[in-house]
């Protein structure tokens, strides 16, 4: 995987962001070792005590576990609760979003049913 | 925990105050940004800590000792800056052989890296080298002895992006390695933010911010809008400047709870430390 940085939220959350993205795509399955802190730090060349604080938030999530000597493990259930998690925001997420611009430019919701069906189509 | 005190410190020259009333802590194991617009006191700050000057009054301690002609306080504490104290004529080996001695160990293993990756000629008189390679070398010693709080004034003057870059993977590298302090003035902000993790900002002699970084910029916002919309959104928040961008109003805002929803016509956002520096010190 490879990390990808912008100034829209704090680098510690989207390194955080990041990894579960991975996660939920299958690059790293239950089980596997994601990369540690120091590589992180070292290869995009962030303050260590940031890359950290980001791990943290995904063991506190019980997304990852430490396993003492050896690393940072992804957990069993942890590419469900991700999909379930970001199911249960894709409303605030991204729908409210899409409502609003869609809202500025006047397209109508029986307009925009038919172009989120045009996407489906075209998937 | 092994720290750094500023007390009450005050620096003139004549007539000229150019550290007014500065308290400050360095923790060990940090990596601070310290920064300042030029003229504003950071060199100054610095050769106190580093005893190439002396307070006109106050006190620098290092875990309660104050470091004043302290010899062993100030094995610990290492300033590497333009204004250099090595010898002209000596050669780059004889440099860091001499840093050894007097630091009493040094880092043989990551200076040979460093000198192949920068491609060093440690056969050349450091008095012939170019602002670059001057740089470097005085890079490399900073990162090699053993010092456990090291002051980086301008440590990246001359060093093209590559370099430069090389630096920050070796700086990173170092600290994880054996984690000490590293206290970095620079005016390349928006590249060396990522390594901070505290930062300080010294405006007309004194401290105006003194905060962990992700706090810090957690806590701030950039707001644009033009017209009455701007105004009104704006007139109750913690407003410390403001400019104009195409007839757009941009207002730069601390203390602000969260960047949640903006009304129509009103654009929010994160700033990044170079925004908030420009806006603070302008």
């Amino acid at each position: 995987m490879y990390f990808k940085f912008d100034e829209e939220k704090p680098l510690y959350l989207q390194i955080a962001q990041q990894i579960e993205d991975a996660i939920l795509q299958g690059i790293y399955k239950p089980g596997d070792q994601i990369p540690s802190t120091t590589e992180v730090s070292k290869d995009y060349r962030i303050n260590p005590a940031t890359v950290l604080k980001g791990m943290n938030i995904l063991v506190n999530k019980n997304l990852i576990e430490k396993k003492r000597g050896l690393g940072m493990f992804v957990t069993q259930d942890s590419q469900t609760e991700i999909l379930e998690n970001r199911q249960t925001n894709f409303y605030t997420d991204y729908v409210l979003d899409t409502v609003k611009r869609a809202q500025e430019l006047n397209i109508n919701l029986n307009e925009l049913q038919n172009l989120i069906k045009k996407g489906y189509e075209n998937e | 925990m092994s720290k750094i005190q500023i007390i009450d410190i005050n620096k003139s020259y004549g007539k000229k105050h150019v550290l007014k009333n500065i308290n400050l802590t360095f923790e060990e194991n940090k990596i601070y940004g310290l920064l300042g617009r030029n003229g504003a006191g950071k060199s100054t700050l610095m050769n106190l800590i580093s005893n190439r000057e002396f307070p006109t009054n106050g006190e620098i301690t290092l875990n309660g000792e104050v470091v004043t002609e302290n010899e062993k306080a100030l094995s610990q504490i290492y300033l590497s800056s333009e204004k250099s104290l090595f010898n002209h004529d000596a050669k780059i080996k004889r440099i860091f052989k001499t840093a050894e001695s007097y630091y009493g160990s040094f880092n043989w293993k990551l200076a040979i890296e460093m000198i192949e990756k920068f491609d060093v000629d440690i056969n050349s008189k450091f008095g012939k080298l170019s602002t670059g390679y001057s740089s470097i070398t005085k890079l490399i010693i900073a990162l090699c002895i053993p010092a456990k709080f090291i002051f980086l004034d301008e440590p990246i003057l001359g060093l093209d992006a590559n370099h430069r870059d090389l630096f920050y993977e070796f700086l990173i590298e170092t600290y994880q390695e054996q984690p000490r302090t590293f206290v970095v003035a620079t005016h390349i902000i928006e590249e060396m933010e990522k390594l901070f993790e505290h930062i300080i900002i010294i405006k007309d002699g004194m401290v105006i911010d003194d905060v962990d970084l992700d706090e810090l910029l957690n806590s701030c916002a950039i707001i644009e809008g033009s017209g009455s919309i701007i105004d009104n959104f704006t007139k109750d928040l913690d407003v410390y400047y403001e400019s104009k961008v195409i007839g757009m109003k941009r207002i730069y805002a601390k203390n602000f709870p969260s960047i949640s929803d903006a009304p129509d016509g009103i654009n929010i956002r994160r700033m990044n430390l170079q925004e908030y520096f420009v806006g603070r010190t302008n």
